[in-house]
C-alpha cells in the first residue's frame, strides 16, 4: 500500500512510539513539539507543547492516559495524553537523552548526557499515581559509562536496566542497588557507538544499532549475542515486527557525508532482514535524509519510519508480505 | 644478550644446587666470542635484517685521499680549497670537514673526510674521483661506507663455493588448481588478501592474508608468479606453492614506483628525492633489478629534469614507466624517451643499443608493439606547419624505418597498438580550418601485411568527440564511444569487411548509452560498456559477435572494472575514492551477478595474470568447436556443487531455525514463570500483551431479500 506520508514536524525526527493499542502514534523531533497522531490514517490528533529543545525521545502508559518525554531543555515532562496538559518537569542538569516506562508504569528511567562537566547518568524515578504527588527526586542515580547514553529500557520484572550508547557497550545494571551486572563482550560487541535499542513485545530479547553498520540481537536476561546483521550504512534505528520473525534496520549516512546528488548514495532505506537467517529479505524506500526513527505497530501489520527529512511515514503492509517466502 | 640475574637469585640457584659460591672465580668463566655468545638466533627477520641495514649512518661521508701533505701554517688554505670544491657539489655539514694532522710533526696526512648532509650529495660527489689539484695530486674520493668492503676483501684468491642445487619450490602451482579457478588480491584498510575466486560456491575463498603487508600498493608480475609489495627500504617479491612466502627484496630506499618487464624478468623501481636546497631540482634514482637473482643490472640516477620528456611531464615531473619494455616477452628492449631522442638499451649488457641513442628531433611519444620490436613514434608539427607532424615506425635493432606517415595541422597523437601487435591505431586530433576547434580521426597500420598498409578512418560525424577507444583483445575489432551529449554512442567496426581483407568495416552503431569507458574481455567477443564516475557504474554487457546486449546492471559508483585473465569473470569495485560503497562485485561474462563484498576503506583489486596458455591456435579452435564435448564433465561438476550448496543451506538454515526455536521455547517458559509477579506489578492486572483483549470472530449474516418461482420449460 502506499505509505501515509505526515508533514508535521519541521526539524528532523528523533523517536517513534506507538501505544498499546496500537491506533496511536507518538513522534519526537529536533523542533520542540512531540506531537500525537492516529496510526491508522496518519491524521494529526495534536501536539504537546512546553519543551524548550530538542525532544529526544518519549514513552507512553499502558493505558495511554501519561506520556513522559526526554528533552535536550534539560528536561523530562509527564503529560496527559488526551488534553495534552503538562502534569509534571523532572529538571536536570544536562539534556534528557532516553525515557522508558517501567511495567506497572509505577518507575521511569531517564537518561541524562555529558554535558558542562557533568558526566552521563541513569536515573530512575517514581512516577506517582497522581500527579499531584509527584516528586522530582530519583530513587536512584548510576553513573560510569563513558559518554552519551543513547538508551536505557528496563529488563523482565523491572530486576534490571539496560544500557547502550556511545561507548559500544551494553550493560545489565541491578534496578535496585545500581550495580553493574553483566556487560558486553568486546570481541563479540558492536565497534562504534550504539544508536538505538529496542526490545521484542515480551522482552525477552533485544535489539541494537550501531554506526558499525550492523544490528545485534542479545538475550536480556544473559546478554547472550544471538544474532547480527550487517548493512552497508550506520545504522540509526531498529525495530522488530511483533508479528513475523522479520528486522527492520533505519539509517544511512551522516547527513553531513552525504556528498552526491542522488538519493541512492544514501540508501536511505528501511532494511527488512530475516530474524532467524540473517539475510536481508527487502527494503522500504522513500525518506530523502537518513532514516533516525522506526517502530512497528504492536499488531504487526504496519510499521513507520521517522527520517532526518522531517517527515514520517507509515507503511501499511500489503497482504503480500505475510507470505514472504525465502 | 645475557639476562642481567640479581645477585641473590644467583645465590639461592648456587644454594640449591649446593655450590659454594666462593669457591667460584667468576672472572675464569670465558664467554664464546661473537655478540651472540656462538648461539645463533632462530629468529629469521633479526637474521635477515642484518643485510637489510641501508643507512648505516656513515653514507653521507666521502673519503678524499691524495691531497697534498701541508705543515700546520697552510693547514688552513688547504682546507679552504677542498671546501670549496665540495660545496660546490653539495652542503657540507658543520664541523663536517676533518683533515687528520700527524700529532709530531703537525703536518696533515694527505687526507680529509667530508660530511654532506645526504648520502646522494656524497654519492654525487664520488664524481670527483681523478679530480687534478696539480700535477702530482690526484684525488682519489671513496665513500667511507666502502672502505669497511675494501678492506675485507681477501689478499689471495680462493674459489668460489659451490652451492649444491636446491631445487624451488613451484610458483606456477597456483595455476595447477583442480577447480580452475582464479586467484585475485585485494586490499582494504590495513589488511591485503589473496583469494580463490570460487564463483560455483558464489564467494571467494581465502589463500592468505597478511596485515600491513606493502606500504603503498601491491602488484602483480604480468604473468601471475610474484606479488610485488612496497616498502620503505624497497620492493619484495612473494609467491610460492601453497602460500606466500618472500622470494627476493629488492633494496631501494624510497621507492615509490615500480615495474615488470613483460616477461617479468626484470623489476624497475623508481624513487625520487627532495634536493637539499629548494632551487635544485628533485632528484631521480631507477634501478633495474633482475627478479630471480635480485641484483642491480642497471642504475639511472638524475634530476627530474632528465627524466620528464618534453610535453607529457605531468604533475611529478615524471611519466611512469620511464622506461618502456618492447620485444614482447623476452624483454630483449627497453627504452625511454629524451630531448630529441630515443634511448633503447639491450637486456644483453643494459648498454644503449649500438652504443648511441636514436635521434629524433622534437620527438614527442613513443611506443613498442606489444609483441614484436617495432617501436611508433610522434613527432609533432614544426616551424608553424612548415614541417608537418609525422608517425614513424621502427625496427629495432636495425633501427631502420619501416613506414612514415605525414600528417597536417595535428594538434595531438595517440597510439593504440592491438595486444597480438597486428594493428597499430593512431588517434589524429586536427584543427580545422578556423584553427578554433579539433576534430579527431585514425590512422589505422596493419603492421603484419606486406608495405604495412595505412587506411585513413574517420567516424560518420566527424566532429564526434572520441570519448574511448579499444581494439579488441586478440581479435581484429575496435570499439569507440563518441559523442558530445551525456549519452554517447558505441560504435564497433572490424579490420576486415567481408570478401575484402584490406578495409574497414562498421559492424552496428549502438546510440545514446551510458558509458564512458571500455572493457573488453581479454579472449575478446564480450565488451563491458561502461558509466563510471558521473554515471555512477551503469554496466551493459555486450556481445560483439551476436550483437545484442546480453544484460545490464548496476554497480553503483564503481569505480573500477578488471576482467578475470580467462574472461569468464569480471570484478567491479568501490574503491576509497568514494567514501562509501566500498567493496567489489563478481560478475559472470554474461553479467549475471554472482557475490558482492562490501570492506570499508577498500583500495586496490588485481586479478593474477596467468602466462599465455601453450595450447596452439589450431588446438584450441578444435576445442571450441567441440565444446559440448569437453563441458559435459563440467557441467555435471557444477551441478552437483550447487547441489550440495543448496542442501548444504537447508541444514543450516534446518540449524538456524531448530537454535531460534530453543530461544523461543525459552522465553515462553520464563515469561509464563514471571506472569504472576508481572501482573503484581501492574496492580492486578491480568492481561498480558500475548494475551488478546478483544477477540475478532467473523459473524456470516444471510439476509433473504426476495423469493420468486418461475417456471422454465422443459425440453429434451
Amino acid at each position: 500500500m502506499r505509505p501515509i506520508l505526515m508533514k508535521g514536524h519541521e526539524r528532523p525526527l528523533t523517536f517513534l512510539k506507538y501505544n498499546r493499542d496500537g491506533d496511536l502514534l507518538f513522534s519526537c523531533a529536533k523542533d520542540h513539539t512531540p506531537t500525537v497522531w492516529f496510526a491508522d490514517n496518519g491524521e494529526r490528533l495534536g501536539t504537546y507543547r512546553g519543551h524548550n529543545g530538542a525532544v529526544w525521545s518519549c514513552d507512553v502508559s499502558r493505558n495511554s492516559m501519561l506520556l513522559i518525554t526526554g528533552s535536550a531543555d534539560q528536561s523530562a515532562m509527564l503529560w496527559n495524553v488526551q488534553t495534552g496538559q503538562q502534569l509534571f518537569t523532572f529538571n536536570f542538569d544536562s539534556p534528557a537523552r532516553s525515557v522508558d516506562f517501567s511495567v506497572g508504569d509505577k518507575l521511569a528511567v531517564i537518561t541524562t548526557d555529558p554535558f558542562m562537566g557533568h558526566t552521563s547518568a541513569i536515573q530512575v524515578k517514581t512516577i506517582a499515581e497522581d500527579p499531584e504527588d509527584q516528586i522530582g527526586e530519583s530513587a536512584l542515580v548510576i553513573k560510569g559509562p563513558q559518554g552519551r547514553i543513547n538508551r536505557a529500557i528496563w529488563g523482565p520484572l523491572n530486576r534490571t536496566i539496560i544500557s547502550a550508547g556511545e561507548d559500544t557497550i551494553v550493560r545489565v545494571w541491578d534496578s535496585e542497588t545500581g550495580k553493574l551486572l553483566i556487560e558486553s563482550e568486546k570481541e563479540v560487541g558492536h565497534k562504534k557507538p550504539i544508536t538505538s535499542l529496542t526490545k521484542s513485545a515480551d522482552g525477552s530479547h533485544f535489539i541494537t544499532g550501531s554506526l558499525d553498520k550492523s544490528a545485534k540481537l542479545w538475550d536480556t536476561r544473559t546478554l547472550t549475542l544471538i544474532k547480527t546483521y550487517v548493512t552497508e550504512r550506520p545504522v540509526n534505528a531498529v525495530t522488530m515486527s511483533p508479528l513475523l520473525d522479520h528486522v527492520v534496520l533505519g539509517g544511512g549516512q551522516d547527513a553531513s557525508a552525504v556528498t552526491t546528488t542522488d538519493h541512492r548514495a544514501g540508501k536511505f532505506e528501511a532494511k527488512f532482514f530475516d530474524k532467524i537467517l540473517q539475510e536481508e529479505i527487502g527494503g522500504v524506500k522513500g525518506h530523502f535524509g537518513p532514516i533516525n526513527a522506526l517502530a512497528f505497530n504492536p499488531d504487526g501489520k504496519s510499521f513507520s519510519s521517522g527520517g532526518e527529512d522531517g517527515y514520517v511515514r507509515i507503511h501499511h503492509f500489503d497482504p503480500d508480505y505475510f507470505n514472504i517466502k525465502i | 644478550m645475557a639476562d642481567v640475574m640479581l645477585l641473590n637469585e644467583v645465590e639461592t640457584t648456587a644454594a640449591r644446587l649446593g655450590i659454594d659460591l666462593s669457591e667460584i672465580d667468576l672472572d675464569s668463566i670465558r664467554l664464546p666470542p661473537g655478540e651472540d655468545f656462538g648461539i645463533k638466533s632462530d629468529d629469521e627477520d633479526v637474521f635477515r635484517d642484518e643485510n637489510m641495514e641501508f643507512d648505516s649512518g656513515f653514507g653521507n661521508i666521502i673519503v678524499v685521499d691524495n691531497i697534498p701533505v701541508v705543515p700546520r701554517e697552510k693547514f688552513e688554505k688547504l682546507e679552504g680549497v677542498i671546501r670549496k670544491i665540495y660545496s660546490q657539489i653539495g652542503v657540507i655539514k658543520e664541523d663536517g670537514f676533518w683533515m687528520p694532522t700527524d700529532p709530531e710533526t703537525h703536518k696533515t696526512l694527505g687526507f680529509c673526510f667530508v660530511e654532506f648532509n645526504t648520502p646522494q650529495e656524497a654519492e654525487l660527489a664520488l664524481k670527483t674521483n681523478g679530480y687534478k689539484l696539480d700535477r702530482s695530486h690526484i684525488f682519489a674520493v671513496n665513500l667511507f661506507d666502502d672502505f669497511e668492503k675494501y678492506m675485507k676483501v681477501p689478499d689471495e684468491w680462493a674459489p668460489p663455493e659451490v652451492v649444491p642445487y636446491t631445487p624451488g619450490e613451484n610458483l606456477q602451482k597456483w595455476l595447477t588448481d583442480e577447480k580452475a579457478r582464479d586467484q585475485f588480491v585485494i586490499r582494504a584498510g590495513t589488511d591485503t588478501e589473496v583469494l580463490w575466486n570460487d564463483a560455483r560456491q558464489m564467494k571467494p575463498d581465502p589463500v592468505y592474508k597478511r596485515a600491513y603487508w606493502t606500504e603503498s600498493f601491491v602488484q602483480w608480475s604480468p604473468l601471475g608468479t610474484y606479488l610485488a609489495t612496497v616498502h620503505r627500504q624497497g620492493a619484495a617479491v612473494w609467491g610460492g606453492a601453497s602460500t606466500f612466502n618472500r622470494l627476493m627484496r629488492y633494496a631501494h630506499p624510497q621507492v615509490g614506483l615500480i615495474d615488470f618487464s613483460p616477461g617479468e624478468n626484470y623489476l624497475v623501481t623508481y624513487s625520487s628525492h627532495e634536493p637539499s636546497s629548494p632551487d635544485e631540482p628533485k632528484r631521480v634514482v631507477i634501478n633495474i633489478f633482475d627478479v630471480r637473482t635480485g641484483k642491480v643490472m642497471r642504475d639511472f640516477k638524475g634530476t627530474t629534469d632528465e627524466f620528464a620528456i618534453a610535453g607529457s611531464g605531468g604533475v611529478s615531473g615524471v611519466s611512469w614507466p620511464v622506461f618502456k619494455w618492447g620485444g614482447g616477452k623476452e624483454d630483449k628492449y627497453f627504452a625511454r624517451l629524451g630531448k630529441n631522442l630515443i634511448s633503447v638499451y639491450e637486456t644483453e649488457n643494459f648498454f644503449l643499443l649500438d652504443k648511441k641513442s636514436l635521434k629524433v628531433e622534437n620527438v614527442m611519444d613513443f611506443s613498442w608493439s606489444p609483441t614484436d620490436p617495432i617501436l611508433a613514434l610522434f613527432v609533432p608539427e614544426l616551424g608553424g606547419g612548415n614541417q608537418p607532424a609525422r608517425v614513424s615506425l621502427y625496427q629495432i635493432p636495425s633501427k631502420e624505418e619501416l613506414r612514415q606517415k605525414n600528417l597536417f595541422s595535428v594538434s595531438d597523437c595517440k597510439m593504440y597498438w592491438q595486444s597480438n601487435g597486428d594493428y597499430l591505431a593512431v588517434k589524429v586530433d586536427r584543427y580545422t580550418k578556423t584553427k578554433k576547434s579539433t576534430y579527431t580521426g585514425f590512422e589505422l597500420f596493419r603492421i603484419k601485411e606486406r608495405d604495412i598498409p595505412i587506411e585513413v578512418f574517420e567516424l560518420e560525424n566527424k566532429t564526434d568527440k572520441i570519448i574511448a577507444f579499444a581494439w579488441e583483445p586478440k581479435g581484429h575489432r575496435f570499439a569507440i564511444i563518441h559523442g558530445d551529449n551525456p549519452r554517447p554512442d558505441v560504435s564497433f567496426y572490424s579490420m576486415r569487411s567481408g570478401n575484402n581483407t584490406g578495409r574497414v568495416s562498421k559492424l552496428t552503431t549502438l546510440k545514446g548509452k551510458q558509458a564512458n569507458a571500455l572493457y573488453w574481455s581479454p579472449t575478446g567477443r564480450y565488451i563491458i560498456l561502461a558509466g563510471l564516475k558521473g554515471m555512477n557504474g551503469q554496466l551493459e554487457f555486450y556481445n560483439v559477435d551476436e550483437l545484442e546486449t546480453m544484460a545490464t546492471a548496476e554497480h553503483f559508483m564503481a569505480t573500477d572494472i578488471e576482467w578475470d585473465p580467462t574472461g569468464r569473470y569480471v570484478a567491479t569495485a568501490v574503491t576509497s575514492v568514494h567514501e562509501m560503497e566500498n567493496g567489489f562485485n563478481i560478475w559472470s561474462f554474461n553479467g549475471k551477478l554472482l557475490y558482492r563484498i562490501l570492506k570499508d576503506h577498500f583500495f586496490q583489486f588485481l586479478w593474477r595474470p596467468r602466462p599465455p596458455p601453450f595450447l596452439s591456435p589450431e588446438k584450441e579452435e578444435e576445442i571450441a568447436k567441440n565444446l559440448k564435448k569437453y563441458s559435459k564433465k563440467y557441467e555435471a561438476e557444477d551441478q552437483d556443487v550447487s547441489m550440495l550448496l543448496s542442501e548444504q543451506d537447508r541444514e543450516k538454515r534446518k540449524m538456524l531455525k531448530e537454535e531460534w526455536e530453543k530461544w523461543v521455547a525459552e522465553w515462553k517458559r520464563l515469561h509464563e514463570e514471571e506472569r504472576l509477579e508481572r501482573e503484581k506489578l501492574r496492580d492486578g492486572e491480568a492481561s498480558d500483551d500475548d494475551e488478546e483483549e478483544y477477540e475478532a470472530k467473523e459473524v456470516e449474516v444471510e439476509e433473504v431479500l426476495e423469493t420468486t418461482e418461475e417456471i422454465l420449460p422443459f425440453e429434451i
